[in-house]
């Protein structure tokens, strides 16, 4: 799971796109988030509702988008599994910038020896595959969208307490902070007042990037059918659910599949134009 | 030397970290191991015997050091529900996990470097702009929905490749390699983004050099400038990040694994999670994450021999 | 310069111009530059930095343009041959047998990550035909003749090993590799220690002489240019402002942004603490030039005209000014 970054290309021709460009990705993740915030009101059927007369039956005027194995309707499920996937996707990084920044910034602007423990610690983390750490968490914490947010938070950790610790060590020394430390405020304040602010943006934007990510991990573990327990719908379960009618019946796993490629091709659109607008020089990589 | 010695003090270090995480997650985590594997329906009788058994009465760090212990001399204990030593079940499904890997990474490195390549001949040029949306386009695809789709395009509909399944090389040599393509590509389609984009940045910068001035001045045609030239001087970055995506490609090695059911280590841990089986666990997570710290460092080295600047500097100073 | 020895000049260059497209409109870094250059001769080509002399140089052998958003123009005739109607491959021809070219700074113009031995046989095995082995031998020489001790070793080296004047010497073993009829120079020792400064321009006068190469020696140092250049032009904002030989500009130069050069130069008949005088003012913008002579605003001999109307190179004989108020033949500078 690497961050992503966009090119810089010719200036004529991106200064024309970007309508476009910023258009159709924010409509689609609003979409999404839309009807997954309004999904109890919208009168769909039940997600977890079987009919298995109705099993497999291609997209129709009944079945918008089909029914799947079990004879779910699909449009539901999706629906419900976007909630499933901007739930975690936004509470599992948050949940890591909180600690990570934490251990960021006193690392960053205390040095010494919580610094080498910081990044020790942080080293060790990022030491195993996410995936492997992730596995093992969920798996012995048990599964259930909790779990499952806080296994993923756990993971983001480490990036997130790297791109703070960073970012306040360029501050640190800066000679505002130098002048508020010889009028006497105290670390708490210095901390809160001058260099917190400043380390935002880039946290917010690295946010940003860590929920297409983040997005993708859940998927990948209820793929594993290590995630969201099972009536409870979510876009990498469907797409495994779906791969055992491939032959029969395509629709259940290539729908899904299609809507978490739109979402997280959208987020990543999104998160680059954010990056670009906070720190210019990250963009080359 | 002393460079040297200070990476293998600190990769010790790190080994001895990751390996007692692992012991603390698969230990201390909520549930009491032996309800784990008995289940609630356990008489305490059999808890206290298995307790036993498994030395969990004995303080935590104790029992650590003693599975080090013997994990430094090869054994990682036995599977609770088969018996098998879980070193052997390793080193049996290691080759196809290693096969996968590799395929991939020459399927991702055949595709970016001559996609970097030909991308820097006409900066902002029609193929540039195709290799840098079908990068953006594959970066966005998820590895399991990517093998799907795979399965779908060319075992359901086309009929060429076997949806899932593994023939070993020694019964048949492209037995193996049909079975082999479809999961290698599932983790090669997306790796290369990630190296193209690297490498085209790098090679942008090189190619601006004064010595790719001289090299044309030579009268060097273009792809040789290319390829003598720019290519050596540009794949810093590329290596780097060769390293630190193999932890991506490990995590990418399990989903894949399961998809087309090879049997592999990524199988081998899966196996182990759903049946509860705690040593296997404990023996698969650690053997990985020291591969990857094991890899890691390797690729550093690599990064020594490759560049002369870094050697001179490390090895000489 | 004498036109007539027979067969012609080495190289002829008439009219060459080079624009890039910037976002304020088209910036002429070389605006209708012509010169002749003889077998054997040198040629000091002197200006401040931006006048456009490593530009034009470049532009002549086709290392600038083709994806640089350059525009080239002009004639640029190599032993008669047109380099400008040359394919891409027939100009590598040229450019890898006949042209040599040193660049000012040998901590960049050298490959990083491959040995010395083969980056001056690489030149060889391709322009000269040479298998590997006979490349690495010749190569070896080459090292030896420009002056570097232990050559057998230094050719498996890596140029980071070396000193920076080592490194230019090795530059220089490359530019001569193939026996070049021309060797281009550009700033040669301007990011070298002062102490090495005067070996490398001995070094390169040497091979100059004993292979009876043709040399373009581009400098901002007129006193560089002094001792061993042949003829000099003189270059400000991408044009040609003054044409003479060597002993011409030093006995008497007639534009005046030649003198104000002349004048920045340290003599040695100065008494010490002897204020050199700096040239007042900076150069032109290249994208934002007036109708003007473009020295005008630092000159101070400029009169009306000078400010409406940009004054042609005038040629006097064998020597050439761009000036409507030329300095007066044979006036010495006095500093």
């Amino acid at each position: 799971m690497s961050a992503s970054a966009a090119e810089p290309t010719v200036g004529v021709r991106r200064r024309r796109h970007l309508s476009w460009a910023l258009a159709l990705p924010l409509g689609w993740v609003l979409l999404v988030a839309i009807l997954a915030i309004t999904a109890d009101w919208l009168g769909l059927p039940d997600p977890a509702a079987q009919e298995l007369i109705q099993r497999r039956k291609p997209p129709s005027t009944e079945y918008l988008l089909g029914t799947d194995n079990l004879g779910r309707d699909m449009l539901s499920r999706i629906i419900y599994g976007a909630r499933t996937s901007l739930i975690v996707g936004i509470c599992a990084p948050f949940l890591g910038f909180l600690i990570g920044g934490a251990i960021g910034i006193s690392a960053g602007y205390f040095r010494g020896k919580i610094d080498l423990l910081a990044v020790g610690f942080i080293d060790v983390l990022l030491a195993f595959p996410a995936l492997v750490l992730a596995l093992t968490f969920t798996a012995y914490l048990g599964q259930s969208l909790f779990n499952v947010t806080l296994a993923l938070g756990i993971l983001s950790i480490p990036a997130a307490a790297r791109v703070s610790r960073a970012n306040t060590l360029a501050w640190a020394n800066r000679d505002f902070v130098l002048a508020a430390r010889t009028i006497g405020a105290s670390n708490w304040r210095i901390l809160t007042r001058e260099i917190l602010p400043n380390v935002l943006p880039a946290m917010f934007a690295f946010w940003l990037v860590a929920i297409s990510v983040i997005i993708v991990a859940e998927g990948a573990l209820s793929f594993l059918g290590l995630g969201i327990p099972a009536p409870q719908p979510s876009w990498g379960g469907m797409i495994a659910d779906g791969r055992e009618a491939l032959d029969v019946a395509p629709h259940t796993a290539l729908i899904p599949a299609a809507v978490m490629f739109l979402t997280v091709l959208s987020l990543n659109f999104l998160g680059d134009m954010v990056r670009n607008l906070v720190d210019p020089r990250r963009s080359a990589l | 030397m002393h460079w040297l010695a200070r990476q293998v003090l600190r990769l010790a270090v790190v080994l001895l970290c990751v390996t007692l995480l692992t012991y603390l997650i698969v230990n201390i985590l909520p549930g009491d191991v032996a309800i784990v594997i008995l289940g609630s329906l356990a008489t305490p009788q059999d808890i206290a015997g298995l307790r036993a058994d498994l030395g969990l009465d004995r303080p935590m760090l104790v029992r650590y050091f003693d599975w080090l212990g013997s994990a430094l001399s090869g054994d990682l204990g036995r599977s609770y529900r088969n018996g098998e030593p879980v070193a052997q079940a390793i080193a049996d499904r290691l080759p196809v996990s290693l096969q996968l890997m590799v395929m991939a990474q020459i399927i991702a490195l055949g595709i970016a470097v001559p996609a970097a390549l030909l991308s820097v001949r006409r900066p902002g040029g029609l193929f540039d702009r195709m290799s840098a949306s079908a990068a953006f386009g594959f970066l966005a695809t998820p590895n399991f929905m990517l093998g799907i789709v795979l399965i779908y395009l060319f075992s359901v509909t086309l009929d060429l490749l076997p949806a899932t399944g593994f023939t070993p090389m020694s019964e048949s040599l492209w037995g193996n390699f049909e079975s082999m393509i479809l999961p290698s590509l599932t983790l090669g389609l997306i790796e290369w983004t990630v190296l193209m984009r690297v490498l085209r940045s790098d090679l942008l910068t090189t190619l601006k050099e004064d010595f790719i001035l001289l090299a044309r001045a030579k009268g060097l045609p273009p792809w040789r400038v290319l390829l003598l030239h720019a290519l050596r001087p540009s794949s810093f970055t590329l290596i780097t990040v060769l390293g630190l995506n193999i932890g991506g490609l490990i995590g990418g090695a399990v989903i894949v694994e399961q998809i087309f059911a090879l049997p592999g280590v990524g199988r081998l841990l899966l196996g182990g999670i759903f049946n509860r089986d705690l040593i296997l666990v404990q023996g698969t997570v650690s053997f990985i994450a020291a591969g990857f710290v094991l890899i890691n460092f390797l690729v550093d080295m690599l990064y020594a021999v490759l560049d002369p600047r870094v050697r001179y500097v490390r090895f000489r100073s | 310069m004498s036109g007539a020895v027979s067969g012609g000049p080495l190289l002829s260059v008439r009219d060459a111009r080079v624009g890039f497209g910037t976002v304020r409109g088209l910036l002429r870094a070389v605006d209708g530059v012509s010169f002749d250059l003889q077998a054997g001769r040198t040629l000091g080509v002197v200006g401040e930095s931006g006048s456009g002399k490593s530009v034009l140089v470049r532009s002549l052998i086709g290392l600038v343009g083709g994806g640089s958003g350059a525009v080239v123009g002009g004639q640029v005739l190599l032993e008669g041959q047109d380099l400008r109607g040359l394919s891409a491959a027939g100009l590598r021809e040229v450019l890898g047998r006949d042209i040599g070219i040193v660049f000012q700074d040998p901590m960049t113009s050298l490959n990083p990550v491959m040995k010395i031995g083969r980056q001056i046989g690489e030149g060889l095995q391709l322009n000269r035909g040479l298998d590997g082995a006979a490349a690495a031998r010749r190569a070896v020489e080459l090292l030896a003749e420009v002056g570097i001790p232990e050559p057998e070793r230094r050719a498996v080296q890596y140029p980071h090993e070396l000193s920076g004047g080592m490194r230019q010497r090795v530059a220089i073993a490359i530019a001569i590799a193939c026996e070049p009829k021309l060797l281009i120079a550009d700033e040669p020792t301007t990011a070298l220690d002062v102490t090495v400064q005067r070996q490398i321009l001995d070094l390169l006068q040497r091979e100059q002489r004993q292979r009876g190469m043709a040399m373009i020696l581009i400098t901002h140092d007129l006193g560089v240019a002094a001792g061993r250049a042949d003829d000099i032009m003189v270059m400000y904002a991408g044009r040609a402002v003054e044409m003479a030989t060597t002993r011409e500009i030093f006995r008497g130069p007639r534009m005046p942004y030649t003198e104000a050069l002349l004048r920045s130069l340290p003599r040695l008949s100065d008494v010490a603490h002897t204020r050199l005088s700096a040239i007042p003012g900076r150069p032109p913008d290249l994208a934002r030039r007036g109708m003007g002579c473009a020295f005008a605003p630092r000159c101070t001999y400029r009169s009306d005209r000078c400010e409406t109307e940009e004054p042609a190179l005038t040629r006097d004989g064998a020597r050439g000014f761009a000036c409507f108020n030329p300095l007066a033949a044979g006036s010495r500078v006095v500093a």
